[in-house]
């Protein structure tokens, strides 16, 4: 283990208080019945599909597509995934079938 | 007595809206506590982040920021971008959450996407008070949460086949949520923005060094790109119609996670 347990600790309170600082400031900054900036509408309406976008790029990031299996596996886990969503539009049966599928693939193709 | 007589009606009246989160949460929680055993933390870290943090993909990559050097305004400063979208729960919610009193505190606390979207949509049944029903809604997604993540903490030493792999569920889980925003939203210069600044900030900085310069980027680009992406925007003539378009969209969207 890289971290001490208070380092641990310290890494666990950052994400709760990042956190709870993106759900408790609305209610702070915005006091019922006072117009939201619309600078922050905006921001909210196209910031979550960037940072998904970044969310998926960042998962990804160890992945080396100059070396085998070139991200093979991590390719056709997404593609299932999309497709399995894509057919039946149920979050769940898409990720658990996106991850058997990659499980299965570094495990017995790719191992 | 009375008052536990009407907690269980309340609880009772509030459990058939959040099964499709139950089942949800007890399999990614059952998930995330497996994730966090055979990262090498015992049980009671899975418990514990799923008790304080309650925001499922933080506590996923939480368990990948334990692992890697001690960096905690990197984790932060990601924490805050990943959940940005509370921001936009909490505005929706101002006027829901008014005269909650006391409670008010654990609703804005629990406030997930998907204690969102049932909370922003369904009417509790007649004769239950609406702030205990959205506390209920609150408190029973929550533990389903707890649950499961604390079943995988203690029982995945026990699972005996090979879990190399399992972590790839983050990976689908984010290009599920990314696919559903995309099928919904209409304007989708945002995915390939982001998409475009991660990466080339991957490229230019490494992989363990892009995040940062990602999250700038794209508020930049997002910044620049506000007026022709506003006005590509049907019917956004003033901020009151605006702000209208802006609740249903998060309200359509939300729909599709329950």
């Amino acid at each position: 283990m890289t971290q001490t347990l208070t380092e641990q600790v310290l890494t666990i309170l950052s994400c709760v208080a990042a956190t709870m600082l993106t759900r408790f400031i609305p209610f702070l900054l915005f006091p019922p019945g006072r117009p939201t900036p619309a600078y922050i509408q905006y921001l909210g309406r196209h910031l979550p599909l960037a940072v998904f976008a970044l969310l998926v790029v960042y998962c990804l990031r160890q992945v080396d597509p100059l070396m085998a299996p070139y991200g093979t596996p991590e390719l056709l886990g997404i593609a299932i995934t999309v497709a399995l969503h894509l057919w039946l539009r149920q979050m769940l049966i898409s990720i658990a079938g996106g991850t058997i599928a990659y499980m299965l693939l570094v495990q017995w193709v790719f191992s | 007595m009375k008052q536990d007589h009407s907690t269980l009606k309340t609880l009772y009246a509030a459990f058939p809206s959040t099964i499709p989160i139950m089942t949800a949460f007890l399999f990614l929680g059952l998930t995330y506590g497996v994730l966090v055993n055979v990262s090498g933390f015992p049980w009671y870290y899975a418990t514990l982040m799923a008790l304080t943090i309650f925001a499922g993909s933080v506590e996923f990559l939480c368990v990948h920021w334990l692992i890697m050097p001690f960096h905690p305004l990197q984790v932060f400063a990601l924490t805050l971008m990943v959940n940005a979208r509370h921001l936009f729960y909490g505005i929706s919610m101002l006027d829901r959450y008014k005269g909650t009193g006391w409670r008010k505190l654990y609703l804005i606390f629990g406030l997930c996407d998907e204690t969102f979207s049932i909370n922003y949509t369904i009417e509790p049944p007649a004769g239950i008070d609406r702030t205990s029903f959205m506390t209920a809604v609150t408190a029973l997604n929550q533990s389903y949460w707890v649950v499961g993540a604390t079943a995988g903490g203690l029982f995945g030493s026990y699972l005996t086949f090979n879990m190399q792999g399992l972590g790839f569920v983050l990976t689908a889980m984010f290009v599920v949520i990314f696919l559903e925003q995309w099928l919904k939203q209409k304007n989708r210069a945002a995915a390939y923005v982001g998409f475009g600044v991660s990466l080339i900030c991957l490229l230019a900085f490494g992989s363990e060094q892009f995040i940062i310069p990602t999250m700038l980027g794209i508020l930049g680009v997002l910044t620049l790109l506000r007026r022709p992406l506003e006005d590509k925007l049907p019917a956004t003539p003033g901020p009151e119609s605006e702000s209208g378009a802006a609740h249903s969209r998060v309200n359509v969207k939300e729909e599709g996670n329950a």
